[in-house]
């Protein structure tokens, strides 16, 4: 199962190789040629020694040079290519692995998206994406190269002196078995790291956000202690780790030396024997270093490679996702002058099948020109009830009907073009306060800017700005305060005019006045529209036409403020706790 | 190693150019941030010497090692030749003739006829002249055997030495990153919250590990890697001259040729590198704003309208990502060439002085081999000198924050305050956060222990400059604040904060258990009295319905507890201080209501017999509270109690009658 789901997973990467499979086997018939240049290249070292150096043949030196300088240059030229093709394809299978993923992450409903932070899905689309390209590069620059390369070598020192091989064989098994030996113990100790590195994060965050607490509790020192046991054990493991590294490529060295030297003494018993010529041993001494060098290479790109396994896995557990949420094959369309009349029938929802259903078998109607109030305790699942409408999440079962439709059967571009919501946290856009209320309306006039922004009680603050609309919002709009960001959330609302509304939690950062002030404004905007509140405050919703109870994912009461007060204990509950029954009276009077 | 996402820099700094020749952060002071790290490494200056020298010696094994082996191969070639003459000339003899001894090749030369000696090579010649010819030369393996011996000893050496350095380096430079963390981390304490009011905690964060990483790593390789490679340049240059000053011009030719292509295709891919690095930014950027809007794009239909502005920058970042990927990948092939144009120039230029009899053949067997070392350093020094960039970049940031003005110490004769009663007056107090508007003007009162203050205002009033003022996290400009007649700047900080509990909006808890987290402000204290302390507030049995009860571990986020057991936890570990003075933040907006009201029993147990001050938000509160202090853009804008402030009808007054206007 496991290695079937990682099988799909990969599938699902490979298929964006696909489109470049042609370059990609150019440059492999260019890595072959590069890698026979690099290999006749001490043949002819040798040639140049025996032919000329040996027999005194100057002539035969520059020719047999030339021939090898004309060879090194189709190799340069051919690894040119090569890594031309390599940039290429390794950058292009990135930007469309890239593009696929983020397609992928919007086209996702948030029931899926809740599934990964969202770090994590900017690691999957960022640096795993490079992680990737430098994957590809290294493969088609590196990796294919060096078997080849590896086994001409082999071949090539073979038939130059074949009663030397075995040495070869003794170095590379060598090595190879030091550099298993030393990943035995550094890669449990790596993961260790990765932990210890994460502890340090912890404390040191911990001790910046909690700066105050610190402070007041006077326990400078007592985390000063903490964060130096951390400290202390990550010095130590490093320590131990470097240490290790550290010997690996003396070693390496080592026998790389030890293999010159015992080419250079066996050989030269070759030689005394008359069973090898002279040119031939310099030449097996060179294939010998490529073989080492190669299979080197190999087993650090492969030990680089396994790392980066990880991000490909990510990458692909995110494009094997199956979207939940989809439109209809033959979508239903909603008629040209809809009203915006809401009914829920028997819905229910879970995040996760097995879970505990968050809404449990709610049934209600909220018509077109009313205002319909959404309260209860944290965990009511009120939020999620109207984060329904718009399909972020689907009914588990049960059916959400508009204008008589279900909304299933509509597309979800004509479902949400009716409907204007506000989210919980007012979050914006990099760029002005222009291009945010745009946002709503990509046509909307100046008018119509100043229009919403006032009923959202916006406008004061922004023409408090020198540019006006087009003060720059910043990533995460962190230069406006969290009651401005609601405000212009609502007013970008507004400007789309749409038969329904959502504002969900969406007063939750104004102050009393401006949140009385706003809502009275607000009332005659949305008149002829559906609208959907969902609050923790008692003062900003006991004026609804309704008002639907929620407790534990179910409805416990319904009807007006007065109405709810002397029938429904959890709404008394609430409202008691937020006003004392004489403030509950005074507002009684004047409502 | 991969970094934990967790840092809020998502856009790692080190691009993925640091290896090859791409960009690196620039320092603005190189020279500056390289001294002030030199004093870091100062301590070890005896270890660095060490290092040095092992390095040279190591490095000095590896340079004539080859000239050693180069000698034998000399050996070999000579005897080689013998045997070779010796073998030709018995090509030539009948078979079966015994040759006399002391016959040499001289007297078998003189019977050959001329037109046939031109066929034999002149070194042939030379070797023919002196070779006994009655008996088969051989290897003299005896010799050789002596040498190689001392090879093999001198590569043990070599690595015993270069085991040596890097076992004082790893040890020298963790033992600096220690120092480095450690010194940042008691930084933090000592700053004045004023410098963090304008920092990002993702900036701190990444000073401390990503910055101290660097500076670790590039301590660890480069220090050792440049000693070697200077000591191998030079000392390769000695060895190449020695063997031949001819071959070893010929060599250097190649040098300036390869140095020209490197810097200018560096520079090329620089080029490409800054613009991939920028348009990566604006992309990793537009990335994170959809993905944290995600639900804003669907709510809005803008899925196709943020496709096409990522598809810009995708486009854009391909371009300029295959250029500098294709570019830093040209270095090395035209290096390897241009290293082979010089590797055949020295083969015949070689060839043709072994024939004019200046070089022999092991020289220039050891010669090629220092020709393709050579190379190596050379473009290790691109490498280092950009890490040399990136390390210098990262000093500087820790040393910028290292060297941060720390908040003023408390005087030698403050007072350590003893059975404090709670009385606290204002006196003319004005404060500003920037040093030039004032925030609060002029502010005076007079609060008796046990009273209770609120403080009341719109968000974004300045309602934490109280608590900030109080606490001393800032100092007022001028005026003075008195606990118990003492001015508060006379008293020491740790005693003075000591008088206070606190019970803030943020409810800071750490990765512990809740045991541990409860008894945070006072370490030793017993269960009991713990205990005591929960009940009161009536905590104990939320804290006992939860699994693990007070052993419960509360994880990093601290996500495995509510919003309203946190602030619960908050306030019994408040108690548990029994402080004679309060400051509370009543916010409990994210809270359900039945929380809320554990939260506000709780609360009123602990500020019983307490002066307290409380950021306000139930009206309840504010109008039971002895003193109302309004806020508005940071100032304090009136004061006194509920009644009073209704009969001036001013902001208060508005404020307050707001909540019950219909709508």
């Amino acid at each position: 199962m496991i290695l079937y789901i990682e099988i799909f997973i990969m599938k699902n990467l490979l298929k964006y190789l696909k489109p470049y499979i042609l370059l990609i086997l150019i440059a492999i018939v260019f890595i072959v040629i590069q890698v026979q240049t690099d290999l006749a290249l001490p043949g002819y070292l040798s040639e140049i020694i025996n032919k000329g150096v040996i027999l005194q043949d100057t002539d035969a030196i520059l020719s047999v040079g030339l021939e090898m300088l004309g060879v090194a240059l189709i190799g340069a030229v051919a690894a040119i290519i090569v890594s031309y093709i390599a940039a290429r394809v390794s950058t292009g299978v990135a930007r469309d692995v890239r593009e696929g993923i983020y397609s992928k992450i919007l086209s996702l409903s948030t029931k899926e998206i809740n599934k990964f932070s969202t770090a994590s899905l900017l690691t999957r689309s960022t640096n795993d994406i490079q992680q990737v390209q430098t994957v590809i590069f290294m493969f088609l620059r590196m990796v294919i190269s060096a078997p080849i390369m590896g086994v001409g070598a082999i071949i090539n020192a073979y038939e130059n002196a074949p009663d030397m091989s075995w040495m070869i064989v003794v170095a590379v098994l060598t090595i190879f078995l030091i550099i298993v030996v030393v990943f035995i113990f550094a890669v449990p100790k790596f993961s260790k790291l990765q932990k210890l590195v994460d502890r340090l994060n912890r404390v040191s965050r911990e001790n910046l956000t909690g700066l105050r607490v610190i402070r007041a509790f006077n326990t400078q020192e007592y985390e000063q202690e903490k964060f130096d046991v951390v400290n202390k054990d990550l010095v130590k493991l490093n320590l131990f780790i470097n240490k290790m590294m550290v010997s690996l490529q003396p070693i390496l060295f080592l026998i790389m030396n030890l293999l010159s030297i015992g080419i250079v003494w066996f050989g030269g018993h070759l030689l005394n024997e008359s069973k090898l010529g002279i040119g031939d041993m310099f030449a097996f001494m060179q294939y010998a270093m490529q073989v080492v060098m190669s299979f080197l290479r190999l087993t650090m790109i492969i030990i680089f490679l396994t790392r980066s396994v990880v991000s490909l896995k990510r990458i692909g557990e995110i494009l094997s996702i199956k979207n939940v949420i989809k439109d209809s094959k033959k979508p239903k369309k909603f008629k040209k002058e809809g009203e915006g009349n809401i009914e829920y029938r028997n819905v229910s929802f879970s995040y996760d099948n097995s879970e505990e259903a968050v809404i449990k078998n709610i049934s209600f109607k909220a018509n077109s020109g009313e205002t319909t109030a959404f309260i209860g305790s944290t965990g009511s699942g009120k939020s999620t009830l109207i984060n329904l409408l718009p399909r972020f999440y689907d009914v588990s079962s049960g059916v959400i009907l508009l204008d008589g439709i279900d909304i299933k059967e509509v597309k979800q571009k004509d479902l949400r073009d009716r409907i204007g919501y506000v989210p919980q946290k007012g979050s914006l856009f990099s760029g002005t306060i222009r291009s945010n209320l745009l946002y709503g309306k990509e046509n909307a006039t100046d008018e119509d800017l100043i229009s919403s922004t006032k009923t959202a009680q916006a406008y004061d603050f922004i023409s408090e700005y020198e540019k006006k609309f087009d003060n720059p919002i910043t990533q995460g709009g962190t230069n406006v305060s969290g009651g401005q960001k609601q405000r212009l959330s609502i007013a970008r609302a507004l400007i789309k005019e749409p038969d329904i509304y959502i504002f969900d939690d969406s007063f939750s950062a104004l102050d009393m006045k401006t949140d009385q002030k706003l809502r009275k404004a607000l009332s005659e905007k949305t008149k002829e529209a559906t609208v959907l509140i969902v609050a923790q405050k008692i003062g900003t919703i006991m004026n609804a036409d309704k008002i639907i109870v929620l407790d534990e994912g179910k409805i416990v009461g319904e009807g007006t403020h007065e109405e709810l007060l002397k029938n429904c204990s959890v709404y008394k509950e609430i409202a008691l706790s937020q006003l004392s029954e004489e403030e509950l009276k005074i507002k009684r009077e004047k409502s | 190693m991969e970094k934990g996402m967790k840092n809020k820099n998502t856009v790692s700094r080190k691009g993925p150019g640091a290896m090859m020749g791409g960009v690196v952060d620039k320092p603005k002071d190189f020279k500056g941030s390289m001294k002030s790290l030199i004093a870091y490494i100062k301590p070890y200056w005896n270890s660095i010497i060490f290092v040095m020298i092992f390095a040279i010696a190591s490095t000095v094994f590896t340079i004539i090692s080859p000239k050693i082996l180069g000698n034998v191969t000399n050996d070999i070639v000579d005897d080689y030749i013998k045997i070779k003459a010796y073998e030709e000339i018995y090509k030539e003899i009948p078979e079966g003739t015994v040759l006399p001894e002391g016959t040499t090749g001289e007297f078998f030369l003189a019977q050959i006829p001329d037109s046939k000696k031109e066929d034999i090579p002149e070194n042939m010649i030379d070797v023919l002249k002196e070779l006994d010819l009655s008996v088969r030369p051989s290897i003299d393996f005896e010799d050789i055997g002596k040498t190689i011996l001392m090879l093999i000893g001198l590569y043990l050496l070599s690595l015993l030495f270069n085991y040596i350095q890097g076992w004082i380096i790893s040890g020298v430079s963790q033992k600096i990153t220690y120092k480095l963390r450690k010194d940042i981390s008691e930084k933090i304490h000592k700053l004045p919250l004023k410098y963090f009011d304008n920092k990002s905690i993702g900036d701190v964060m990444s000073r401390i590990t990503n910055d101290v990483d660097m500076i670790s790593q590039s301590l660890n390789q480069s220090l050792s890697q440049i000693i070697t490679s200077i000591t191998l340049v030079i000392g390769i240059l000695i060895m190449m001259f020695s063997i031949s000053w001819r071959l070893a011009l010929v060599s250097m030719l190649v040098l300036p040729l390869s140095s020209a292509i490197v810097f200018l295709v560096v520079k090329k891919s620089q080029k490409f590198f800054k613009k991939q690095q920028k348009v990566l930014g604006s992309l990793n950027g537009h990335i994170e704003e959809t993905y944290t809007g995600h639900i804003l794009v669907k709510a809005f239909n803008k899925e196709e309208n943020v496709k096409n502005i990522f598809k810009k920058d995708n486009v854009k970042l391909y371009k300029s990502g295959w250029k500098s990927q294709f570019l830093s990948g040209l270095l090395h092939p035209i290096i390897v060439f241009v290293g082979n144009i010089g590797y055949v120039a020295v083969a015949i230029l070689g060839g043709w002085l072994s024939i004019k009899k200046i070089v022999n053949l092991g020289d220039i067997q050891a010669f090629l081999q220092y020709v393709n070392r050579f190379n190596q350093p050379l473009r290790q020094t691109a490498t280092i000198a950009n890490v040399l960039q990136a390390t210098a970049a990262s000093s500087e940031r820790v040393f910028e924050f290292l060297k941060e003005g720390e908040e003023i110490e408390d005087s030698k004769d403050a007072i350590e305050l003893k059975g404090v009663k709670g009385n606290i007056s204002f006196k003319d107090v004005v404060f500003s956060y920037d040093g030039d508007t004032d925030v609060i003007e002029s502010f005076s009162a007079d609060i008796k222990a046990g009273q209770r203050v609120a403080i009341v205002g719109p968000t974004g009033a300045g309602k934490t400059t109280m608590v900030n003022l109080l606490m001393r996290f800032y100092d007022v400009k001028s005026g003075s604040i008195l606990v118990d007649g003492i001015d508060i700047r006379d008293i020491k900080r740790s005693s003075l904060r000591k008088q206070f509990g606190m019970v803030l909006q943020d409810t800071w808890l750490f990765n512990g258990t809740i045991r541990e987290n409860l008894k945070y402000g006072k370490k030793n204290v017993t269960d009991e009295k713990m205990f005591r302390a929960t009940d009161i507030t009536q905590v104990d049995h939320v804290i006992k319905s939860l699994p693990e009860g007070y052993d419960m571990v509360i994880n990093e986020d601290a996500d495995n507890l509510s919003q309203g057991e946190k602030q619960l936890l908050t306030i019994a570990r408040a108690m548990l201080v029994n402080s004679p003075m309060l400051i509370l933040d009543e916010a409990t907006s994210s809270v359900d209501t039945r929380t809320e009201v554990l939260i506000q029993n709780a609360m009123d147990k602990l500020m019983e017999g307490r002066t307290s001050f409380v950021i306000a938000h139930r009206l309840s509160t504010i109008k039971n509270a002895d003193l109302i202090l309004v806020m508005k853009d940071g100032n304090i804008i009136e004061k006194g109690s509920h009644d009073e402030l209704l009969e001036k009808n001013g902001f208060y007054a508005e404020l307050y009658n707001s909540q019950f206007e219909s709508v």
